[in-house]
């Protein structure tokens, strides 16, 4: 078998080197290539769609350097993992900046946690969502592949996914409000934790999305 | 099932040293910041803080590629601090490898700063580090004011509108030292913990003052902190990260144990 190749998308959005470094201590025979070019994304076997900061700020350079055609191209075709805001763009529309269009390749919205968030206890809970919480998973999936149903994740957000189609979650997470925690549909599998800052079973993920054949 | 409270390991790095010595009964050199946060790691610590005390410029580059050697083995968040003063320093911390940033010093003489690493990089990944002392008499009630230069300086600044401010500003969370409790094993001083944790919507990491485990149950129980940051406690081996999460958790507190 020859080495598999997975492209990391670069679009400047925060840090990839956790990612790239998290995705070869994991594929230890595999080429990882952090890139925003659009030839060497689609001619990777894989993709890892990351992203962090402002969705508008996201969406503006993914539109400026032409990385949605590439993002809509490669989940077609392979197996392609959305990280954090990188899931966030994949919906419809975001609610956050006063409103911004998404790559609306998976129906739904999202939505801020609020201001006014409490626990089932009454407690008032902090927002962004930061730390580790566990992730109810929904679905068997290949990606779950070893990881104890119930895992601790890390998370960093102050949005979250609601999806039409709820059928597509495959992880369930919950503050305040459930919320989508990952979702996939065929070659796509995508996370609002971040994995490569999950520890055992974040790199249990990345392990098994870099295995994965995109058959869900 | 819910959130998990954090314990988090500091370490202060000096030209890519650790200083004030991490003892550990089976590594040699224990003065290594990426093989001590891998040790931490293993023992489950939920996240990482290194602060950067170096004042010299080669000694930052250092900081850099420690930071990124970090970043390459151990797979939990990293928050740098010490030394944070301009948009280009949070741009090569979170290039290297780190999560987020820690801003003291530089967001008390240009609060603006703030507000522009948020709208740059995010609130996720800015950290807003306040040094508090408290400044009312016995009896009378509480009240904190801001210090830089290690505690030296007093600046004439509420702590609890300070938080405020600095979450206004985009802060995504807040790390509260206490100037009165650092070093003095007595625990954190909750009153303020708590004030601020009240007092603002993000996150509030309780440091300064922990000399046992009890000390962090009551960061999170009393305090109200999310997270308990603590140096000394596990740097000499007196418990690990995973006893100290234990005995968090029997007292009903969420912890991350697998």
């Amino acid at each position: 078998m020859s080495a598999t190749t997975v492209a990391v998308i670069d679009y400047g959005m925060g840090n990839l080197h956790s990612a790239a470094k998290a995705l070869e201590t994991v594929a230890p025979g595999a080429k990882v290539i952090v890139t925003a070019d659009a030839d060497k994304i689609l001619s990777a076997d894989r993709v890892v769609f990351p992203g962090v900061g402002a969705i508008r700020d996201c969406m503006g350079e993914i539109l400026r350097l032409g990385l949605d055609q590439v993002v809509r191209e490669a989940a077609q075709s392979r197996p392609l993992l959305g990280i954090c805001v990188g899931m966030q763009s994949l919906m419809t529309r975001s609610e956050e900046n006063g409103g911004v269009d998404c790559l609306n390749m998976f129906a739904g919205q999202v939505k801020f946690f609020g201001d006014n968030l409490h626990d089932a206890r009454g407690e008032k809970l902090k927002v962004p969502h930061m730390g580790w919480n566990q992730v109810q998973q929904i679905r068997p999936h290949p990606l779950w592949k070893n990881i104890a149903d119930g895992s601790r994740f890390y998370f960093v957000h102050s949005y979250y996914i609601q999806l039409e189609d709820e059928t597509l979650m495959t992880g369930r997470c919950e503050y305040g409000v459930p919320f989508t925690a990952a979702l996939g549909r065929e070659n796509v599998f995508a996370v609002q934790f971040h994995p490569e800052k999950s520890q055992k079973a974040g790199l249990t993920l990345l392990k098994n999305f870099m295995e994965w054949d995109g058959q869900a | 099932m819910g959130l998990a409270k954090r314990i988090i390991p500091c370490l202060d790095v000096d030209n890519g040293r650790v200083v004030k010595g991490v003892k550990f009964l089976d590594i040699r050199d224990a003065g290594d910041p990426v093989e001590i946060a891998r040790r931490y790691d293993e023992q489950g610590a939920d996240e990482i803080t290194f602060l950067d005390i170096t004042a010299s410029h080669e000694g930052r580059d250092t900081m850099v590629h420690t930071v990124e050697k970090m970043a390459s083995q151990v797979f939990i968040p990293l928050t740098v601090g010490g030394g944070i003063r301009k948009l280009e320093d949070i741009r090569t911390m979170l290039n290297a490898g780190a999560d987020k940033v820690s801003i003291n010093t530089a967001a008390v003489f240009n609060p603006e700063f703030v507000g522009e690493a948020a709208a740059k990089f995010g609130s996720q990944c800015i950290v807003v580090a306040i040094d508090a002392k408290k400044v009312s008499a016995a009896g009378e009630p509480g009240r904190w004011e801001i210090f830089t230069h290690g505690g030296r300086k007093p600046t004439g600044l509420d702590a609890v509108e300070w938080a405020k401010k600095m979450v206004g500003f985009g802060a995504g969370e807040i790390l509260l030292t206490s100037m009165d409790r650092d070093g003095t094993k007595n625990g954190f001083d909750l009153d303020v913990t708590r004030a601020i944790s009240d007092a603002v919507a993000v996150p509030v990491i309780a440091s300064g003052g922990v000399g046992n485990l009890q000390h962090l149950a009551e960061g999170v129980t009393i305090g109200k902190a999310d997270a308990v940051l603590a140096a000394s406690i596990f740097h000499f081996g007196e418990y690990t990260v995973q006893q100290a999460k234990q005995f968090m958790a029997a007292q009903g507190i969420e912890m991350r144990l697998d």
